[in-house]
């Protein structure tokens, strides 16, 4: 084995301080950008949420809807329509609005997204149901809601009662699990119950799920609806993913908010980083002086910076992982978690590593022009 | 007849630059030949370092041409010029200028590993260098641990294990006490005699006169005298210097 990484390894380790300095800037920079990104695929998955988990081909939507949450109304007429074209299995109407809960204790209101569908059709229902079961929510005032919001919507058990918009609400199935990514509670409701507490007249609906016969062509199934629907959009589960996700996270600029953070962690971090490996490599001009004196070429000098800031970048990713796990096990239950996936991790490795290379662009500048005669200096 | 490794052609060489500039190399010509040490001496400011410099390709001459073992170095890039270096010059250095994170024989092993020499055979040659220098004991003492003698024969080692066919010694005595510095030529008196490398070391020490086949005098950048003798004829010249 060469000695670049032994070199490099000691010249790093030899200095305690300075390693310190660098790996917890490296640290520094990754747990930050990590919590950024974590939390931006959380909440780039928790938009999408209701989406993810309805059983559509595509989604009628009225026209110019940016998000699931903030839509206008469909007519009966067009679900009629839809229904009416070849190959078409079902359309199911969805109901989408905020409203007031009123708490059971009378105190006081805190504003909830009901989403209302038919319990007996295949189409949006909640998922995840750990008491009660989807076709309770046909019981009279019967409605279904996270048990991590019992505390917030003042419920301490099922089959307690509250009020919805001024209108009866029984708790009659919880789930776990399905949290909003605001501060703003679901409550899934049967159809008939959502149109009520939303004040959306009979026949109307936000959406209309449609779901087609395995047969048919979903491409042709697709065009034919577009042509027999006006002010109206059909989108597939993923264009209604795209659109709902680009309205909140770079519509509203949170989104943004968060990678702007994670780009300054990566700034900050790679200032450190470069601050600390160019401090090390002009202590340690003379030996590199050596080495050039000795006949090394400028290549091999580069590879024992780039080692020095490899080795570096290992050991800080290292820790700064250890870190993040312990962040996404704390804020599992969290109303947005950080998100930790396999490629996001090997996404920050490679970061970490560019961020190292990139910090030891000073260094290298430095050693390049490097005087072997140097080392006649005393 | 022992075959010449280093030839030095009418050299100048000026530094700095507008009115600050100097001729340091006056027109130097000389010839190394191999199983040959020759000390160059001279009072300070004289050009010896730069002299050595030039002759180690560390700085091409404003004029004439180096050759080493018949190669001509003039027009040779900054990388061409270390690829020399690597391959034919072996350098000792007043301050040893070993690495304090490496232990002796990777120091050793580090003249090899930048020619890009295989580990096990750059392992085993290092062995072989520090025994010539009588620290093998040492291999695996950082230079810390080490007196300033014996950083000075791992440098000697250093210098000698790629084979080198000119090795180069700036001063390489000047910090050691003269138990250590005897030690240190005694070293490099032995290993000078292989008649495939050139000796060359530049000193103001006359105590290592009598190890020298050959002495020059360098004064004002050019050489001013050459002598060649035996043992006697060294001893001699020492304690003329030396009075």
């Amino acid at each position: 084995m060469s000695l670049i990484l032994t070199l490099a390894s000691r010249n790093l380790f030899h200095d305690r301080l300075r390693l310190v300095a660098t790996v917890v800037g490296i640290v520094f920079s990754i747990v930050l950008v990590t919590v950024q990104l974590g939390v931006f695929l959380s909440f780039e998955r928790m938009v999408t949420t209701m989406i993810d988990h309805a059983q559509a081909d595509f989604w009628i939507v009225p026209a110019e809807t940016r998000s699931f949450e903030e839509s206008s109304l469909l007519s009966g007429r067009q679900r009629l329509q839809a229904l009416s074209i070849d190959g078409v299995s079902a359309v199911v109407p969805v109901v989408v609005g905020y409203a007031s809960w009123r708490k059971p204790n009378g105190g006081a209101s805190t504003p909830v997204l009901v989403v209302g569908a038919p319990t007996t059709m295949a189409g949006l229902q909640p998922w995840n149901l750990v008491e009660g079961t989807a076709d309770d929510l046909s019981t009279p005032d019967g409605v279904a809601i996270d048990r991590s919001y019992f505390e917030q919507l003042g419920i301490a058990d099922i089959r307690e009662r509250a009020e919805i918009n001024n209108q009866k609400a029984r708790v009659v199935a919880v789930t776990s699990g399905i949290r909003s990514f605001t501060t703003t509670p679901h409550v899934f409701a049967s159809l008939a119950r959502a149109r009520a507490y939303l004040g959306v007249p009979p026949n109307r609906a936000n959406y209309y799920v449609v779901r087609i016969a395995p047969t048919a062509n979903a491409a042709v199934v697709r065009s034919r609806l577009i042509n027999s629907l006006s002010d109206a959009e059909v989108l597939t589960a993923d264009e209604f993913r795209h659109r709902t996700r680009v309205f909140w996270l770079f519509d509203t600029g949170a989104g943004a908010a968060l990678l702007g953070s994670a780009i300054l962690g990566i700034i900050v971090g790679t200032i450190i980083v470069a601050q600390t490996l160019y401090s090390s490599t002009k202590d340690h001009l003379k030996e590199f002086a050596t080495l050039r004196a000795i006949g090394s070429s400028r290549n091999y000098i580069l590879r024992v910076i780039l080692a020095q800031a490899l080795i570096s970048a290992v050991v800080g990713f290292s820790i700064a992982v250890s870190i993040d796990l312990s962040l996404v096990k704390i804020t599992r239950d969290a109303a947005l978690p950080i998100v930790m996936t396999p490629e996001l991790s090997i996404g920050l490795f490679a970061l970490t590593i560019v961020m190292c290379a990139i910090a030891a662009v000073a260094a290298i500048r430095v050693v390049t022009r490097i005087d072997p005669v140097l080392v006649f200096a005393q | 007849m022992t075959e010449t490794m280093i030839e030095a052609t009418d050299i100048g060489m000026a530094l700095g630059e507008g009115p600050g500039r100097v001729n340091a190399l006056k027109g130097i010509t000389l010839s190394l030949a191999g199983g040959e040490l020759t000390l160059l001496m001279g009072p300070s400011g004289s050009g010896k370092t730069t002299l050595l410099s030039v002759l180690g390709c560390m700085l091409s001459p404003t004029s004439g041409n180096v050759r080493i073992r018949g190669r001509s170095t003039s027009g040779l890039s900054a990388e061409q010029l270390a690829q020399v270096r690597r391959e034919h010059v072996g350098f000792v250095f007043q301050s040893y200028h070993l690495f304090p994170t490496l232990t002796a024989a990777e120091n050793v092993r580090l003249a090899l590993d930048v020619r890009g020499d295989h580990a096990l055979e750059a392992r085993a040659k290092a062995g072989k260098a520090l025994a010539t220098v009588g620290l093998s004991h040492k291999a695996n003492a950082f230079p810390r641990a080490l007196s300033g003698g014996e950083q000075q024969r791992v440098a000697v080692a250093r210098a000698i294990v790629g084979d080198a066919s000119v090795i180069l010694a700036d001063e390489p005595t000047a910090a050691l006490d003269s138990e250590n510095g005897q030690a240190v030529m005694t070293v490099l008196a032995e290993i000078a005699k292989d008649p495939a490398r050139a000796t060359f070391i530049v000193t103001h020490d006359p105590r290592i006169m009598p190890f020298a086949d050959r002495i020059l005098r360098i004064e004002d950048g050019r050489i001013v005298s050459d002598q060649r003798g035996g043992a006697d004829v060294r001893i001699l010249h020492a304690l003329k210097y030396a009075s």
